[in-house]
């Protein structure tokens, strides 16, 4: 007869492997997960698929031509990371931007914020579930992306925000157009609120998911909409305005509690103020050059290299050599749609940066995963993924 | 004897061909309605509106390669999708698609169909088990909770309408109700019932057993090919069995809304297929509209909702049907 305690197996953790090809995993986000029933015990981020030595590759480029890499990290928000890149240049160089330059990048930073809350707050409700606000609020999307088409020719991929202001201005009847995309898209937010804010099936999938106090959002590194969710005021366009932020006049949107819904409140809200934001850019912008004529950095108008030898000179030298930084470092850091995106550059004085490092804000909210998903089902780690906005090309870099 | 099995499979295929082109057009439709509602425009390429894509699906399905995962236990793993796809099918015979309309009337049609839609689960968890995935294992225990508890209420719903029609015979439950739909004194159990097929069809808000968003698939992760298809058809097919019972219980079947002679003197099936066709709609309709529910949200809406408003209304009913009858 056997001893009935050796007929009891050992139940073990049933391990899953949550992507890289997972619809919710939001690119290429690998989580090996343990879980207990539905119940996630541990789950471990793994990154790195999505790694193309962007730091590295911009060791190797000039100033000018590394820019482009940073539409290349979070590429659903790409021209704020231009605008920190582009300020932290213009800090070293110690140049001004011209105020047009400065509503232009604000107007278009807002667009940005946007661009990037549409796709979270859309793919979110997704996550949960709910496919109808995707397909509604996309709409809205590919016209922010004509905007970013007319302004700079390329849809994603913009290089538009230049060391000094902006590549070119922007084409005649784009501020109506931008206006007129205004006054429908408040709407568009009223419908889609509407249809799942108030949602009790909505509510009961987001609201105390993924909870996370001030606190604990400040250890674990958090920035932007994840951080005002759980309750604290800090957004680096009231904080340290930079451009023309400090004659704009909008809200800082804060939840309390920090939980999925919370978050996905703030961002609604945050979009309502960057349209206001933009109003506000669009009715007081002044005339005038959207680019310094600082001749270091600014490649001469096309008409005066005609008649002048110095200025064919100097263009030619700006798109061979590049420009000359001075020997310095500088951390600079704008309010990305999804947190603080920071660039840390150090020159040495020649053409091409000596290190650039990125601080991209989707790192440490993916820290955070195993944090937030512990003794939740696995339902709610692909809410708590959703709401916490991770896009794998910052993270990976 | 030979002639009669032969009427016998002609009748069969009266309903099963029909049948299958409702399904087929009941994921065109699908397409339309969601299209329409996410402001697009839903099919509209392969022929006049769109209308052959359907067809377009399932030539791409058949000729598509059947894959059988490593280590899937491939006998079970074929005999799944059919399992379901014939559960589908044979809750049809005891159907009345009008007065007398109906392959076999016999005399406990409700609980034959019951019967039928409870095996329909048996389909899913060998599906999850044979293809030796994870997730398809996860989505198979999932489905397998969820039809069971919402069974249970669809059960005690039927009994109250059987307490009220006194008769297990589906053409004799629509035909009490010629004075009446059940759906005016048993409303709130409609309404249940109707959350109820959804739960057991896995169709959204309850698409837990396939939400792609967790599970990629749930239980029909590892099938391709026709081997889907026929879970795909037989998905598809539970939802018309189930809106064409949510019709007879409490809807009237075939009987025209009101008595005036414009409406009776359109055909019986026509006012069936308007019913189920409406009763379809409304399972589209939240489909685009509701967010999914967690697992265990589930069960308690199952088990601590449902279950004790269905209990509740047994008693009710009967006392009523008592307190009448005295």
């Amino acid at each position: 007869m056997k001893n009935p305690r050796n007929l009891m197996t050992k139940i073990e953790n049933y391990s899953l492997n949550f992507g890289p090809q997972h619809p919710a995993a939001h690119g290429v986000l690998r989580l090996v997960l343990e879980l207990d029933g539905e119940i996630v015990e541990r789950a471990d981020p793994h990154i790195g698929l999505l790694h193309r030595g962007t730091e590295k590759l911009i060791e190797n480029k000039t100033y000018v031509q590394a820019l482009p890499y940073f539409d290349r990290l979070d590429y659903v928000s790409p021209m704020c990371q231009e605008h920190a890149y582009a300020l932290a240049i213009e800090k070293l160089l110690q140049i001004d931007v011209p105020k047009r330059g400065q509503y232009i990048r604000v107007l278009f930073a807002e667009i940005t914020r946007i661009l990037n809350h549409i796709l979270n707050i859309t793919t979110f409700a997704l996550d949960v579930g709910a496919m109808t606000p995707f397909l509604w609020l996309f709409e809205d999307r590919e016209i922010l992306m004509e905007f970013y088409e007319r302004v700079s020719g390329s849809r994603l991929h913009s290089a538009y925000f230049r060391p000094g202001g902006v590549h070119r201005d922007i084409p005649t009847g784009l501020s109506d157009d931008i206006e007129d995309f205004c006054k429908k898209f408040t709407s568009h937010i009223d419908d889609t609120e509407k249809l799942i804010e108030k949602n009790r099936i909505f509510r009961q999938r987001s609201v105390g998911i993924g909870k996370i106090s001030a606190d604990d959002a400040l250890e674990w590194g958090f920035s932007g909409p994840c951080i005002r969710a759980s309750g604290l005021n800090w957004d680096l366009r009231k904080k340290q305005p930079y451009d023309c932020y400090n004659e704009m006049d909008f809200k800082v949107p804060t939840g309390t509690t920090g939980d999925c819904f919370e978050r996905f409140l703030v961002r609604v809200e945050e979009m309502r103020q960057s349209v206001s934001i933009i109003r506000q850019c669009l009715k007081n912008i002044p005339d005038g050059p959207s680019i310094s004529n600082d001749p270091r950095v600014v490649p001469p108008k096309r008409e005066i290299m005609k008649e002048s030898m110095e200025s064919l000179i100097n263009h030619f030298k700006l798109f061979t050599e590049g420009f000359h930084v001075p020997a310095g470092e500088t951390y600079t850091a704008v309010e990305a749609p999804k947190g603080e995106f920071g660039v840390l550059l150090i020159s040495d004085g020649t053409n091409k940066p000596y290190r650039c490092k990125i601080r991209a804000p989707g790192f440490p909210f993916l820290q955070a995963t195993e944090f937030l998903s512990k003794g939740h089902m696995l339902s709610d780690l692909v809410a708590i993924i959703g709401s916490l906005d991770i896009v794998f090309g910052e993270i990976d870099r | 004897m030979f002639f009669e099995i032969l009427i016998i499979v002609f009748k069969i295929l009266l309903i099963v061909i029909p049948l299958l082109l409702f399904i087929a057009y009941l994921t065109y439709f699908e397409r339309k309605v969601i299209g329409a509602i996410q402001l697009r425009k839903g099919p509209n390429v392969v022929g006049p509106f769109g209308l052959f894509q359907p067809i377009a699906d399932g030539i791409k399905l058949l000729t598509k390669e059947t894959i059988f995962p490593d280590n899937s236990n491939k006998f079970i793993f074929i005999l799944s999708p059919i399992l379901t796809f014939t559960l589908a099918l044979i809750g049809w015979a005891v159907i009345p698609i009008d007065y007398k309309l109906v392959l076999a009337d016999i005399n406990v049609g409700v609980m034959y169909i019951f019967a039928i839609s409870s095996l329909g689960v048996y389909g899913i968890i060998m599906a999850g088990w044979a293809s030796n995935s994870r997730y398809a294992f996860l989505g198979a225990l999932r489905s397998a909770a969820q039809m069971i508890s919402y069974e249970v209420s669809i059960g005690l719903i039927i009994i109250s309408v059987l307490i009220t029609s006194g008769s297990l015979n589906l053409t004799e439950i629509v035909m009490k109700q010629q004075n009446m739909w059940y759906l005016i004194p048993h409303f709130p159990m409609f309404v249940i019932f109707f959350i109820s097929t959804l739960a057991e069809t896995n169709r959204a808000p309850f698409d837990l057993p396939e939400a792609e968003s967790e599970l990629v698939a749930g239980y029909n992760v590892e099938y391709s090919s026709m081997s889907f298809g026929l879970f795909f058809l037989g998905e598809y097919g539970n939802m018309i069995l189930m809106s064409s019972m949510s019709t007879i219980l409490f809807l009237g079947g075939w009987l025209p809304p009101a008595d005036i002679n414009f409406f009776q003197n359109i055909p019986g099936f026509i006012w069936f297929l308007l019913k189920v066709t409406f009763l379809l709609f409304l399972f589209l309709w939240v489909r685009a509209t509701l967010p999914r529910y967690r697992y265990d949200q589930l069960m308690r809406l199952g088990w601590k909702v449902f279950l004790p408003l269905s209990l509740a209304w047994i008693i009710i009913t009967s006392s009523v049907v008592i307190y009448l009858q005295n």
